[in-house]
């Protein structure tokens, strides 16, 4: 009964979602009130239904209702009560239906909190946002409906994957999605402001905050991702560059274009037809990424289950969505040149630049992506692009963003001065330079790549810092700073943390691969590491050889470790959990091989040594909330007020 | 005597086999240079995983032949094509640069030099550009909405 | 003019992908085809003392079908192998693939402590008794036990069928399960063009 009541349910969200497309967007083009007005309410409604739903897709897991094909593929009865939970939106349906559910709060987020703005173009925004729901939840009603029976019903499931059941996973596709779809709004504002010819300052000053914060939800998304494979996948790794990641990465890039032109257009008004195609891209690569996800043209670790019909549908999908919007981009897009005029050396050219670099970084990490496609459909064999080909290409393009990163914030608007620009910043280059060459030499072995990562990391901290003094002796306080410019920083300082542990990680890291008997030990770090043998563990869904590993350092046992080998009950999979010590500058990892003879408990050991790889999360931690901070900043809410009388005069003019 | 006695206690508390632990491979550089060279070569049968990080059958068998391999004294190079022989370039994670690949390994250069060539015709444009009173007057209008942080 | 080119650069992605929809990125083809088939010499199952090598079929077409009995979908492929070689006079040359070692239900820790050729009694028991039951389609079985000949004919994951022509010379592979459609629209036209 409960999945009839949410297969309804859905088809109710479907016909509502129609409804909050289709009236708005007629009745802002007829200037209709009546119609406008619907928006709101459809949309709040078809998010309530999509709620139910997925309520009662939830419930399904929770009872544990085999006779649904979606909760008997991806999940069982002796899988944790929370992974029950999250194996809701596991499946490639329940990923959908999540999918869904983010849009519909997304709009609904919007409906509520505009309004100050236009009725035509809140009616506009919305009704965008509606059509791209109803794209969904048709594809979720025929092609992958969650609620499908099974007939007769399973004894049992065939459980969650294993790789799924760990807590990084909880948070991680939620987070992920909330940025991908946060991208909506930003791609509806365009939409909008395209369609009712008001591309102005008003228009980049709305999409703004809503940009900023989908961006900060995908940074955390995609570091939740990153954590998940460092700890899950038991090699350590944190980054493959695999088709999924790379399908999440480049609406990140987008995104973070697309913040840096919006401030330009916001403020100075130039660049508005980059921009609001920054937008158009932003959300493309989103819908892009869960094309090449589900339909299964790239092979990948994650790929869902494959279906040339789920790929067909998503595909026309598409061609309506982004076709259709490029479309209207290329008709209405301004053709004369916006806003005022600056010089070869201003705050808007180093923007600008900033932005060539970052689309330049995306251009190739979707080049690698869609190459060995593009190969195979010319019929011309199979190649594979992996780690070492985007590590070569991405990384010396992010010297010239990185560098950008420290002047931009620090040049004027219009017009900067170079001597000027010099004088300020020489001792940050000097020691930033010095930085780079001499810290290596400290550490083990002197590494070209470690001398750029520590030399841009230093950059970036001294420029933050500059910032902040500068903005102080002209006579601001601490607290009379803000928010936007303390969620810049925040942000620049974050990833100036993060470059540094990606530097230290990547360059430094030492692991070995050993046979252990019981009492063996080994050296690494300074570390000792001693094997005290294996014993039988019974998990809930699975059974495990947990190893003991004493660490010691100079004698003195520090911890103990206990990385698991399982075997899982209802696939029969097994998985190698990792046992990692965390701690600010260093992570100790021991990870279980296989057992090389299980009678005398010899047992193949990995240990890694990783330092300072926390600072990556912690950078990507930084940067999520220098976003929130920016996007909470007041001048946003006072818009809430001061706007409607703007927009009727920009409009006049 | 007594020190006999104490050697031989200790004798049998210190378990025998436990020491130091060896290396997974018998020869500790060529399992170095084994794990490098796999950890660029792509598990054909899990197919997004390297070679190193596999724990697939296949895997184990190539990781294996790589040590007889190497251990026969052939080079990285040898054994590369050893397997591109059997698999294709499919195996390489580094695409190899030849005229199939030529795009693949310039295009993220020349999407610079593109970027760069929007970068200064833009600019170009802009720096001639003069104000415009209106734009001027919009922006004033806007800059006394916003908190100015200049 | 500019202001179009994202939607035709986004056109020409939308023609890939729709002609990717009907690839498998997942099948790799064998760089083998239109080479000479890699020599072996390995035994018969069963037959310890008798010789198998790849140069013993020069002057014939013959199919080489790569199996074991622990692949499902090798099972499933047995009746359309069956059929094939009632329609074709090519013979059809079972390589027994790692049938102890590759078996996950197996340690293999205890198969490498076998001799040999226990090892290799053990594959005659479990592979005859999987012909009697499903009948045998091959005009004789050979023996990979450690998955050498697999690695060498560039095998990645079972079943796979190679056609090899009088010369010797690889002409297709057939990565996994031969298909009703496959046998007749490829493999039987392809082995009558070759004169088997």
């Amino acid at each position: 009964m409960i999945p009839e009541l949410g297969h309804f349910a859905l088809i109710v969200a479907l016909l509502l979602a129609l409804t909050q497309a289709i009236l708005p967007l007629i009745g802002a083009q007829r200037g209709n009130l009546t119609l406008m007005s619907v928006a709101r309410p459809a949309a709040q409604g078809q998010f309530v239904f999509s709620l139910l739903a997925f309520g009662c897709l939830a419930y399904s897991f929770m009872v544990n209702d085999f006779s649904v094909e979606n909760v008997a593929s991806n999940s069982f009865s002796q899988l944790p009560e929370i992974y029950r939970l999250t194996a809701t939106w596991g499946s490639h349906e329940g990923s959908l239906l999540l999918w869904v559910l983010i849009l519909g709060f997304w709009t609904t987020a919007v409906s509520v909190f505009s309004r100050h703005l236009p009725d035509d173009m809140v009616a506009r925004v919305l009704g965008v946002m509606g059509l791209i729901s109803v794209g969904f939840l048709a594809f979720l009603l025929t092609t992958s409906n969650p609620f499908d029976r099974l007939l007769p019903a399973a004894a049992d499931g065939r459980d969650m994957n294993p790789l799924l059941q760990d807590w990084g996973m909880i948070i991680h596709p939620p987070m992920l999605y909330m940025g991908y779809v946060g991208f909506a709004v930003a791609f509806a504002f365009a939409i909008a402001a395209l369609l009712s010819g008001r591309l102005d300052a008003a228009w980049a000053r709305w999409s703004r905050p809503w940009t900023t914060v989908a961006w900060a939800f995908l940074t955390l998304g995609i570091a939740l991702g990153s954590w998940w494979a460092y700890r899950e996948l038991g090699w350590g790794g944190w980054w493959f560059w695999d088709p999924t990641e790379n399908a999440s990465f480049m609406p990140w890039i987008a995104g973070t274009a697309l913040i840096h032109s919006l401030a330009v257009t916001e403020k100075r008004g130039a660049f508005k037809a980059w921009t609001v195609l920054l937008a158009l891209v932003a959300f493309s690569l989103s819908l892009l990424g869960t094309f090449l996800v589900r339909s299964g043209v790239l092979s990948s670790v994650h790929a869902f289950a494959t279906d040339p019909a789920r790929g067909a549908f998503i595909l026309g999908f598409l061609v309506l969505v982004i076709g259709g919007s490029l479309v209207l981009y290329a008709w209405r897009a301004p053709k004369m040149l916006s806003g005022g005029g600056f010089t070869w050396f201003s705050r808007e050219a180093l923007l600008l630049g900033n932005n060539v670099v970052l689309l330049a970084a995306l251009g190739a990490v979707l080049l690698g992506t869609l190459y060995p496609l593009l190969i195979d459909a010319l019929g011309m064999g199979k190649i594979s692009v992996g780690p070492p080909y985007f590590n070569a290409v991405f990384v010396p393009l992010m010297a010239p963003a990185l560098f950008l990163m420290g002047v931009g914030p620090l040049a004027r608007w219009k017009e900067a001065s170079l001597p000027d620009m010099l004088s300020r910043l020489k001792w940050a280059l000097a020691i930033s330079v010095a930085t780079g060459i001499l810290l290596p030499l400290t550490l083990d072995g002197f590494k070209p790549w470690a001398v750029f990562g520590f030399a841009m990391a230093m950059w970036i901290l001294l420029t933050v810092l500059i910032g902040f003094r500068e903005r102080l002796k002209n006579g601001a306080r601490l607290s009379s700073l803000t928010r936007s410019f303390w969620g810049m920083q925040l942000a620049h300082l974050g990833m100036a943390v993060g470059v540094a542990g990606i530097t230290v990680v990547a360059n430094y890291q030492v692991e070995r691969d050993v046979r252990m008997n019981i009492g063996d030990h080994t050296e690494l770090a300074g570390y000792t590491f001693t094997f005290r043998g294996t014993t039988e563990h019974q998990g809930p869904n699975y059974r495990a050889a947990r190893g003991s590993v004493d660490v010691s350092k100079n004698g003195k046992v520090l911890y103990e470790l206990h990385p698991e080998k399982r075997i899982y009950n209802a696939s029969g999979m097994p998985m190698t959990e990792a046992s990692i010590q965390i701690a600010m500058f260093d992570d100790i990892y021991v990870a279980l091989g296989e057992p090389l003879d299980e009678a005398a408990q010899t047992w193949a050991v990995r240990v890694f040594h990783k330092p300072f790889i926390n600072w990556l999360w912690i950078g990507a931690l930084m940067m999520v909330i220098g976003g929130f901070l920016a996007a909470s900043d007041r001048r946003y809410r006072i818009a809430v007020k001061a706007t409607a009388p703007t927009g009727a005069a920009t409009q006049g003019a | 005597m007594k020190s006999l006695l104490f050697s031989l206690l200790l004798a049998l508390t210190t378990p025998v086999f436990a020491g130091e632990a060896l290396p997974v491979g018998e020869d500790p550089a060529i399992e170095q240079r084994m794990i490098k060279l796999s950890e660029e070569l792509r598990c054909l049968v899990c197919q997004n995983e390297s070679l190193a990080g596999s724990h697939a059958e296949l895997a184990e068998d190539l990781r294996e032949e790589i040590r007889v391999q190497m251990k026969a004294g052939k080079d990285d190079k040898e054994v590369i094509n050893y397997l591109t022989t059997r698999y294709g370039d499919f195996v390489l994670y580094r695409p190899p640069f030849k005229p199939l690949t030529l795009l693949l390994w310039l295009g993220p250069a020349l999407f610079l030099v593109l970027g760069a060539g929007i970068w200064y015709f833009t600019l170009n444009k802009r720096s001639k550009l003069k104000e415009t009173p209106v734009d001027e007057k919009q922006l004033a209008a806007a800059a006394h909405l916003l908190e100015d942080n200049k | 003019m500019k202001r179009w080119l994202p939607l035709v650069v986004f056109l020409v992605l939308v023609g890939f992908f729709a002609k990717g929809l009907f690839l498998n990125p997942r099948e790799v083809p064998s760089p083998f085809i239109g080479k000479a088939a890699p020599a072996f010499t390995t035994t018969e199952v069963c037959q310890p003392s008798k010789l198998f090598s790849a140069a013993d079929m020069k002057g014939k077409v013959w199919l080489l079908n790569v199996w074991s009995t622990w692949c499902p979908s090798c099972e499933s492929e047995h009746e359309i192998l069956l059929e094939l070689s009632q329609k074709t006079s090519a013979p059809i040359v079972g390589l027994v693939y790692k049938e102890l070692r590759g078996d996950s239900n197996i340690d293999k820790r205890k198969v490498k402590e076998l001799a040999s050729n226990e090892e290799s009694a053990l594959v005659c028991q479990r592979v005859t008794d999987r012909l009697q039951q499903l009948g045998n389609p091959y005009a004789l079985s050979i023996l990979d036990n450690e998955g050498k000949i697999g690695i060498d004919y560039g095998v990645y994951g079972v079943p796979e069928t190679f056609i090899i022509d009088k010369e010797g010379v690889i002409r297709y592979k057939q990565p996994g399960v031969i298909t009703d459609k496959s046998m007749q629209e490829v493999i039987l036209p392809k082995l009558k063009e070759l004169g088997a």
